[in-house]
């Protein structure tokens, strides 16, 4: 019961929204959301498409748990060919927009095809309308929000939309719902740009029914204990947020800073979640006003803040909106590190205007941090003058020049049209590819894996480029979750490795957030999903469809060249040794675990999914 | 002992757990549109308020309901709709000062909150302890005592 079994697929260049039945054979075989959207794009979008042509399609996803009353169940991703990698893309968001969706009776939205002027979406339960967006057109995400909610009349639509730099085609363009949750990285906005569409608008009263109430209540109270009682989830994550990280991660000297050629960032307690809590002296109020929750989550570490109303970003600045001298999402550990750390920049009002600008205007924070951090470096080398950067002193450090270059991406003119195609292709552009820290030219998070080995494995290997949230190996090496490996050594890690990204696969595909899982296991998913859910659903099931979900974006990429040939870290990590700290002496040690991790997959020595593998997992 | 739901903005999350729990009590399913108790999320202020009815005790909507359908539950003191009586004809949630009775309008019949008859599921479900049902005589004891609290001396 808990998938509604109705697709809403709209054709953007017939101007048609046709309902038709969700594939249930499918769902047997890959849940939901991550797992059964991957599967619709590889069935329906060949791995050779141009990511922004009509033929690329865009899944919004919803898993069987969205829009329960299961801890964090209000999740969607956005699944499409991501323009920035070229590999598959899979952007999970929280806030309300995923139970709204399934509120409204839908388990997925399709967009295909492209609209010949801008539309926007809207949904209301089983009516869904194709509508002209020209007068948002050229709008952020922010005035769009607000011009929808005045249009339909209703305070409570829930709003997707992209910014500026979604509609020209920067690289790493976000959609944001709910004003500042974000469906945040490979580009995924950029593909709803492509299409002439600025927004999906949601509205939905027909509500969300379970399998078997007694056992589910039962299941997602028992559930929502665990997460109450870990110190993780209970008590870190609220109080200070994935900041919590930030003083963590740089004691151990795993914080990649000034893009990557230090591995200890001398301002990092200046920036950290503890930082957002000190009151500062202009108005005596901290940076963080309070922890939020998204949809149905018990664990609320997200961050709602403010910008020192005399800082240089916002003071006499009465044109930008008003959220800018108000609250909006506060910064996050990775925009944090990328906007700082990685840029040098200890200046925790910037960091978080940069932050509010990426919300306005659906900007990944990673990429466009890294992106300007790589650029930095190429302006210290020298490779990079005054002239191409128009007349922005590039240094690390610079506070206005980190600014200047955000607001240009957020424009997306001038420079920052530059800027907005990553580190990848900007870096190769000016001659030193090697200096882009990304893996499938999606650019890196905030841990050095000289100093945390497992994580090197997991972004060569990460299906959507560089990326934490495949397989977060930090939690074992890092915080001793479930049990505390050496962070310095590379044995056991393939196999490590490995268990995170299948059982993050899972997750991914229930509708719950992955931040669960610091104190859940598939073990403490699987009766909530049982009971939630037609069919039988055990711990060894979701463990085996995480593996051929992991499997099959594998097998995808490989037919759009980013297989084995793209499992690669830049020659920084594999060569140069960690100048100072824990790590000191250390370079990655890819070269030894990624043999054994093809080994452990069950792929050929050369990296390649073998039919054996294809056929014990039904692919 | 009369009850009352008691709310404490500052420790709200914005979750919204409570309008499932809610919703679920009351109609059987998690939906949010069907809650009798609203979570306001205000952005540029940072701040969530969970808002419901407060069981006034001369109850406006109970004295301008026409036939009758709003009666006081005298174990909870709560105001419940009788779904037999009511006709929908709304007067009630325009003699509400608080806005907390609405009018449904798949079943042509008003909501509001009856306290569950005596066990509020939003209080049990609300994660941080933001809703809660205390002692109707002593909804301000919390608040008087950590006023209280200040009067010891610093170490």
């Amino acid at each position: 019961m808990s998938w509604t079994k109705k697709v809403l697929r709209i054709n953007l260049t017939e101007g048609t929204c046709t309902e038709e039945p969700l594939n249930m054979e499918w769902v047997q075989q890959y849940l939901g959301q991550r797992g059964l959207g991957t599967k619709y794009l590889s069935e329906e979008v060949p791995p050779q498409t141009d990511p922004l042509s009509p033929e690329n399609k865009m899944y919004m996803i919803t898993g069987p748990l969205t829009g329960t009353m299961a801890s964090t169940a209000g999740r969607y991703s956005v699944i499409t060919k991501s323009p920035l990698t070229g590999a598959v893309a899979c952007s999970n968001s929280g806030g309300f927009f995923g139970n709204e969706m399934k509120c409204a009776g839908w388990d997925m939205v399709i967009l295909e095809g492209k609209s010949a002027s801008p539309v926007y979406i809207s949904i209301n339960d089983e009516n869904a309308e194709i509508l002209p967006a020209d007068e948002i057109w050229g709008k952020s995400v922010w005035e769009a929000d607000e011009w929808l909610h005045a249009k339909h009349q209703d305070p409570q639509l829930r709003v997707a939309a992209i910014g500026v730099p979604g509609e020209k085609g920067v690289l790493y363009s976000a959609i944001i719902n709910d004003l500042h949750r974000a469906a945040g990285r490979s580009g995924v906005g950029t593909v709803m740009g492509s299409k002439n569409v600025k927004a999906v608008v949601l509205r939905g009263s027909k509500g969300v029914h379970v399998n078997d109430p007694k056992a589910f209540f039962e299941a997602t109270n028992a559930a929502k204990a665990v997460l109450a009682g870990n110190p993780v989830t209970a008590e870190g994550l609220p109080a200070l947020g994935t900041q919590v990280l930030m003083n963590v991660i740089n004691e151990m000297g795993a914080m990649p800073t000034n893009n990557w050629k230090e591995s200890v960032f001398e301002g990092a307690s200046k920036v950290s979640g503890e930082a957002m809590l000190e009151p500062r002296e202009s108005d005596g109020k901290p940076n963080l006003t309070r922890n939020g929750g998204c949809f149905a989550c018990t664990i609320a570490c997200g961050r709602i803040s403010t910008i020192d109303p005399q800082h240089f970003t916002v003071k006499n600045r009465e044109d930008l909106h008003k959220s800018y001298h108000g609250n909006s999402g506060g910064l996050e550990y990775e925009a944090a590190w990328a906007l700082g750390c990685d840029t040098g920049i200890d200046d925790i009002d910037a960091l978080t205007y940069a932050n509010f600008i990426c919300n306005e205007q659906g900007l990944d924070p990673i990429s466009l941090g890294s992106t300007i951090a790589a650029a930095m470096e190429m302006y210290e080398e020298g490779f990079l003058t005054k002239e191409d950067t128009g007349g922005i002193e590039l240094n690390f450090g610079n506070v206005e020049a980190m600014v200047k270059c955000t607001e240009l991406v957020a424009a997306a003119e001038g420079f920052g049209l530059e800027l907005g195609e990553g580190s990848a292709r900007f870096c190769e552009k000016y001659g030193h590819p090697e200096l882009s820290m990304s893996v499938r030219s999606q650019e890196f998070p905030a841990y050095d894996p000289r100093g945390i080995q497992g994580m090197g494995l997991g972004f060569a290997t990460s299906n959507r480029g560089a990326c934490h949230l495949r397989g977060y190996t930090v939690a074992s090496e890092v915080l001793g979750v479930p049990i505390k490996t050496d962070p310095l050594v590379t044995e056991g890690k393939a196999e490590l490795q490995i268990g995170f990204q299948d059982a993050t696969a899972a997750f991914d595909s229930a509708g719950i957030c992955i931040f669960t899982s610091f104190a859940w296991t598939l073990e403490d998913v699987a009766p909530q999903l049982d009971a939630d859910s037609e069919g039988e659903w055990t711990t060894e099931r979701l463990a085996e469809i995480g593996e051929r979900v992991w499997n099959l974006e594998r097998i995808y990429n490989e037919a759009a060249g980013q297989g084995a040939s793209a499992d690669k870290l830049p020659p920084r990590l594999l060569n140069e040794a960690v100048k100072g700290g824990p790590a000191a002496g250390k370079v990655s040690g890819l070269a030894t675990m990624l043999p054994e991790y093809y080994t452990a997959r069950g792929w050929s020595a050369d990296g390649v999914v073998t039919d054996e593998t294809r056929a014990r997992l039904g692919l | 002992m009369q009850m009352s739901l008691v709310i404490d903005a500052n420790k709200c999350t914005g979750c919204l757990q409570c309008e499932m729990a809610c919703s679920y009590e009351a109609e059987g399913v998690f939906n949010p549109t069907k809650s009798r108790i609203k979570i306001f999320s205000f952005h540029e202020e940072g701040v969530f308020v969970p808002y419901t009815c407060t069981q006034c005790d001369e109850a406006w909507c109970l004295h301008a309901c026409p036939v009758d359908a709003i009666q006081l539950n005298k174990t909870t003191g709560a105001k419940e709709i009788v779904n037999d009586l009511c006709v929908g004809c709304k007067v009630c949630t325009i003699a509400c000062p608080f806005g907390t009775v609405n009018y449904n309008a798949d079943s042509g019949k008003v909501i509001k909150c009856d306290l569950c008859g005596g066990d509020p599921e939003c209080a049990k479900a609300c994660p941080t302890s933001a809703i809660t049902y205390q002692d109707a005589n002593w909804t301000g004891y919390d608040k008087m005592k950590d006023y209280a609290a200040k009067a010891i001396p610093a170490k």
